[in-house]
C-alpha cells in the first residue's frame, strides 16, 4: 500500500511537471523585445528573417496547400485548403470566417485581404536563404521588383497584422514575431537599400 | 452607432453601442429572427451561417459594423412555407433534421454552395459543407444537397423576398 502511495505521488509529480513545462512552452512571449535574438544574429537580414520565419508569417505560406493555425502550426481545422485562388473553396472561403479585423468575441483573426500566400511563395520548411531567394525571384514573387517587395513587406496590412494578431479562441493573446515592428521595418528597408544581399549561410 | 442594411429583402437600421458586436446578436436579439443559431461562438460549428451579399458568413464572428450597406439573408428569408427554397424542400423530402438546431446553418451554407456550384460532387460537398451536426445527420444531408441541386436545376431559385 505504502509503495503504491509513493509510486502514485511520484507519478503525479512527474505528470504535473510535464504538463507545466508543456503549458509554459505554449504560452506566448510576454514582450517580443525581450526575446533573445543573440543566437540568430543581429544583422538586418537576420532581423527580417526572424520575422518571415515566424509562425505568424509561415502559417499562411504553407508548402502543402493547407493553412496552419496556432503557435504549434497545426493544420487548419475543418479540412480547409488553398483552393483555386488561395481563398479556400467555392462557398467556404477565408471570408466565411475571417474578416478585415480580428474578432475579439470569437478569437478569429482577421486583416484586409486575408488569404494564403500564392503557392509559389511556399515558405514552410524552407531555410532563411531559400525564402530570401524566393521573395527576390520574379518567377515566384508575382513578377515584383525588389522595391515592390520591400513595400509589401513593410506596408501591407496583412503583413503588419503579425504585430496585432489578436486573441485566440481561448481569449489568450497570439504570439507576435520576436522583433518589434518598427525594428523589422527599418531592417527590411535597410536590407533592400543596401542591395538585398543574401548571405551564403 | 447606426448601421443600415437589407435583411431578407427589407431595409433596416439598428443602433448599437459597439459596432464590433457580432451580427448574430443583432439578428436574434434586436431583429428577433431566431432561426439563425448560436452554436460555438468561435466560427467553428457553422450554426450561425447566413448569407452576406450571397456569400456564406458565420455571423457569430462578423462584426455588426461590417453589415453596413450589405444584403443579408437568414433562413427566414431563404424561402416561404408556400414557396420553399429548393434546399428547404430537399431537407423536408429527405427528412434531414434530427434535433434540428444546426440545420439552418447547414441550409444556408448549402444555398451558398449551390449558388456557386449548381451540381456539386461529393468531394465539393465535403470541402464546402463543413458545419458540425451533433446528431450526425451528414448522410441524409448529403442526399438532400444532391436533391436540392436537382430541384434547382428543374426550377431555378426564386428568392422569397428579393
Amino acid at each position: 500500500m505504502r509503495a503504491n502511495l509513493i509510486f502514485a505521488a511520484v507519478t503525479l509529480t512527474l505528470t504535473a511537471a510535464v504538463l507545466l513545462s508543456s503549458y509554459a512552452a505554449n504560452q506566448p512571449t510576454a514582450n517580443p523585445s525581450e526575446t533573445s535574438t543573440a543566437d540568430q544574429g543581429d544583422s538586418n537580414f537576420d532581423k527580417m528573417m526572424q520575422v518571415l520565419t515566424h509562425k505568424r508569417c509561415t502559417n499562411c505560406h504553407p508548402s502543402d496547400g493547407i493553412p496552419k493555425q496556432g503557435e504549434d502550426s497545426h493544420s487548419h481545422y475543418f479540412g480547409i485548403q488553398r483552393g483555386k485562388d488561395n481563398h479556400g473553396f467555392a462557398a467556404t472561403q477565408c471570408k466565411t470566417c475571417h474578416q478585415t479585423e480580428n474578432s475579439e468575441f470569437s478569437g478569429v483573426p482577421g486583416a484586409p485581404e486575408w488569404s494564403l500566400a500564392p503557392d509559389s511563395m511556399r515558405w514552410e520548411g524552407l531555410s532563411r536563404i531559400e525564402i530570401a531567394k524566393s521573395i527576390l525571384d520574379p518567377q515566384r514573387n508575382g513578377d515584383k521588383t525588389p522595391d515592390e517587395i520591400m513595400h509589401h513587406l513593410t506596408e501591407h496590412p496583412l503583413v503588419l497584422w503579425a504585430w496585432d494578431p489578436g486573441v485566440n479562441a481561448n481569449g489568450d493573446p497570439r504570439q507576435p514575431p520576436p522583433v518589434p515592428k518598427d525594428e523589422y521595418i527599418t531592417a527590411v528597408k535597410t536590407w533592400f537599400q543596401e542591395g538585398a544581399v543574401i548571405p551564403e549561410k | 452607432m447606426k448601421i443600415s442594411f437589407t435583411i431578407n429583402g427589407n431595409a433596416t437600421s439598428v443602433d448599437v453601442d459597439d459596432g464590433d458586436t457580432p451580427l448574430l446578436w443583432i439578428i436574434r436579439d434586436v431583429l428577433d429572427l431566431k432561426g439563425t443559431k448560436f452554436g460555438c461562438g468561435k466560427a467553428a460549428c457553422g450554426a450561425c451561417t447566413i448569407l452576406v451579399d450571397g456569400d456564406a458568413v458565420r455571423c457569430c464572428s462578423y462584426a455588426a459594423k461590417f453589415a453596413e450597406g450589405k444584403s443579408i439573408t437568414t433562413i427566414e428569408g431563404l424561402g416561404t412555407r408556400e414557396n420553399p427554397h429548393p434546399v428547404q424542400q430537399a431537407w423536408m423530402d429527405e427528412v434531414v433534421p434530427q434535433c434540428g438546431y444546426c440545420q439552418p446553418g447547414f441550409m444556408m451554407a448549402t444555398a451558398a454552395l449551390l449558388e456557386k456550384n449548381p451540381n456539386p460532387t461529393d468531394e465539393d460537398i465535403d470541402n464546402n459543407i463543413i458545419n458540425v451536426c451533433r446528431c450526425a445527420t451528414y448522410y441524409r444531408m448529403r442526399k438532400a444537397i444532391h436533391r436540392a441541386a436537382d430541384l434547382t436545376e428543374a426550377q431555378p431559385v426564386k428568392q422569397a423576398k428579393q
